[in-house]
């Protein structure tokens, strides 16, 4: 059973194509809406532009990860070569930082993509087995031939009446109500 | 595509004057260097290093060229005119070289009686090294290039009225072939034309480092020239956002695998330390030589790198032809860091006197401003964006969505 008393998560709108959803998602865009996502079974692109997708900071979190990353794998090699294990290799000095940049370059690589990845679901609030969205039957589609528009009800702009009208001006096959 | 508007040329023949002009002052004084006793052998080493910065330009955008006819691709298609344009220019390249063939023994030790007679090493090597064969070799690298930038040329302005797939085809076919044989003869140009300047030494990864360098001249330059055109209508829409940061993307990659068989040939000898290889680094780090290869460091690799990996850079036009000319420009460093510095044996190698310094820019300026004029010449003869190809819708589209 779902509490009637809590207010709707939002409204979902659903489209036949691509193109539609990138339309539609522009014009929501236009009239104010800010708080939408959109859904579909592969990427689309121009999607994020049209939704009014602003930049994120995992770009600047995976450049602190590689620069961390790279300092690690340096810092490792000094280490090891100055305090831990002094070795003379044919005469060259301890700190050889030309025999250390592949090992750097690497751990900046790894360091890097290991935010990338994991800044990402973090950012996306991954893994997330439950969603609102999932009340909708139809919503099972977004992963084959459909695609979907939601807007949320805490959107300032959003009114249940007025933002149903409006879905269904765009050309929504269907909009339903998606409770919490 | 086929209605695209024929917009006037309007800059590109003042261009052409312009570095027709240029070009003539510095071949003039190089000319006027070849008469003191001095500063000759300086024309002839700064006549080499013009030829392998037009060369290279030329054989780089040959070797995109035939990359974007195997991998297909929006950025190979709207790079497609300025690329062949460079290549067309093979003839005048091969004009450049004539006069390095006279003076061999002025340039090469192997390439001098009297010291091949002196040294046992160079006897030992003369079974390659020798001036007859290397004028063969040469003839063999200039009918391969020259061939293959002819059809490749030829063939896309068929395709441009005939409308035919074939033909594309045809380029595809001719382009696989193309690249290995691109591999093989610069291996063993790059080594008969810079590496036996110091024919005690050697480097296996010698011939991969200098066509790299040659690639990421081709590609560098095609980016810089794309942009400034693009203000003209019919390349204009198809230079936008996405295709531009293809083009910065592919930059970047470039700029890196130049970095990697740079920087790896050095780790190699640093840890090798042999006597026989690190000399080659000492001469390059030997009096003013050490700030060029510090700029190289610094321009050719780490700004290009840090720039490259933003999005918004690769995506402004103005930044992207920045980067893409400062490569450019870097590339003319390196390759008179790689050169000059070899012929360590006349003490002016180190220290250049000013009237020899300014040989070198005479030359670089001079072989640059004829080959660039020539290159624009080539350019106007044909509407800068190709008529027919297969993948021109994806083309405006990724222009379009960028937007």
């Amino acid at each position: 059973m779902i509490p009637q008393e809590l207010p709707p998560y939002g409204l979902v709108a659903e489209f036949d194509s691509a193109q539609a959803l990138v339309v539609a998602a522009e014009k929501a865009r236009d009239a104010g809406y800010q708080k939408m996502d959109g859904y579909s079974p592969f990427p689309i692109e121009g999607l994020m532009d049209a939704l009014g997708h602003k930049a994120n900071i995992l770009p600047l979190l995976v450049l602190i990860g590689g620069v961390v990353g790279g300092l690690i794998g340096y810092s490792l090699q000094y280490y090891t070569s100055i305090y831990s294990y002094p070795l003379n290799v044919g005469g060259r000095p301890y700190n050889s930082w030309p025999m250390f940049i592949p090992v750097t370059f690497e751990c900046t690589i790894l360091g890097a993509a290991l935010t990338a990845v994991f800044g990402m679901l973090g950012l996306n609030g991954l893994p997330e087995p439950y969603h609102p969205l999932f009340h909708v039957e139809r919503f099972a589609l977004a992963s084959r031939d459909r695609f979907f528009l939601a807007i949320r009800a805490v959107d300032p702009k959003f009114d249940l009446i007025q933002t149903r009208k409006f879905l269904e001006s765009l050309g929504a096959k269907e909009v339903t109500e998606v409770p919490q | 595509m086929s209605t695209a508007p024929v917009v006037e040329q309007p800059n590109l023949p003042r261009w052409q004057s312009i570095a027709l002009l240029v070009g003539a002052i510095g071949i003039a004084i190089c000319l006027a260097g070849l008469a003191f006793e001095t500063t000759r052998v300086h024309v002839f080493r700064a006549w080499l290093v013009g030829f392998c910065l037009t060369v290279g330009i030329a054989l780089g955008s040959l070797v995109v060229l035939m990359l974007q006819y195997l991998t297909g691709g929006d950025w190979g298609f709207i790079l497609r005119r300025p690329l062949e344009a460079a290549t067309s220019t093979m003839p005048l390249v091969t004009l450049f070289y004539l006069p390095l063939a006279l003076v061999l023994s002025s340039l090469y030790e192997w390439a001098d009686p009297a010291k091949v007679e002196a040294d046992p090493h160079l006897q030992h090597k003369a079974l390659y090294l020798n001036v007859p064969f290397a004028w063969i070799r040469a003839g063999i690298y200039f009918a391969i290039w020259n061939l293959l930038a002819f059809l490749l040329n030829r063939w896309s302005r068929q395709q441009d009225t005939a409308r035919d797939m074939a033909i594309h085809k045809r380029c595809e076919a001719l382009s696989a072939p193309g690249m290995v044989l691109y591999v093989l003869t610069i291996t063993f140009a790059s080594v008969d034309w810079v590496m036996s300047l110091e024919p005690e030494w050697f480097s296996t990864m010698y011939g991969a480092m200098f066509g790299m360098g040659q690639v990421l001249s081709g590609f560098a330059f095609a980016v810089a020239m794309l942009v400034l055109l693009s203000r003209r209508l019919e390349v204009g829409q198809l230079t936008g956002g996405n295709n531009l940061r293809d083009l910065g993307s592919l930059l970047l990659a470039f700029v890196m695998v130049w970095a990697y068989l740079s920087f790896s040939q050095f780790l190699l000898i640093y840890s090798g330390n042999l006597p026989e290889e690190v000399p080659w680094y000492i001469y390059r780090f030997e009096g003013g030589w050490k700030y060029l290869g510090l700029m190289l460091v610094i321009f050719h690799f780490a700004l290009p790198f840090v720039l490259l990996l933003s999005t918004n850079v690769k995506r402004n036009r103005a930044m992207l032809a920045s980067v893409a000319l400062l490569v450019l420009l870097m590339r003319a460093v390196d390759l008179l860091w790689l050169i000059v510095p070899a012929f360590h044996h006349n003490s002016e190698a180190v220290n250049p006197p000013l009237g020899a310094r300014l040989i070198y820019v005479a030359a670089l300026v001079g072989m640059g401003g004829i080959w660039f004029a020539y290159f624009l010449m080539q350019l106007q003869r044909w509407p800068l964006a190709p008529a027919f190809n297969p993948y021109a819708e994806g083309a405006v589209h990724g222009a379009v969505a960028g937007h």
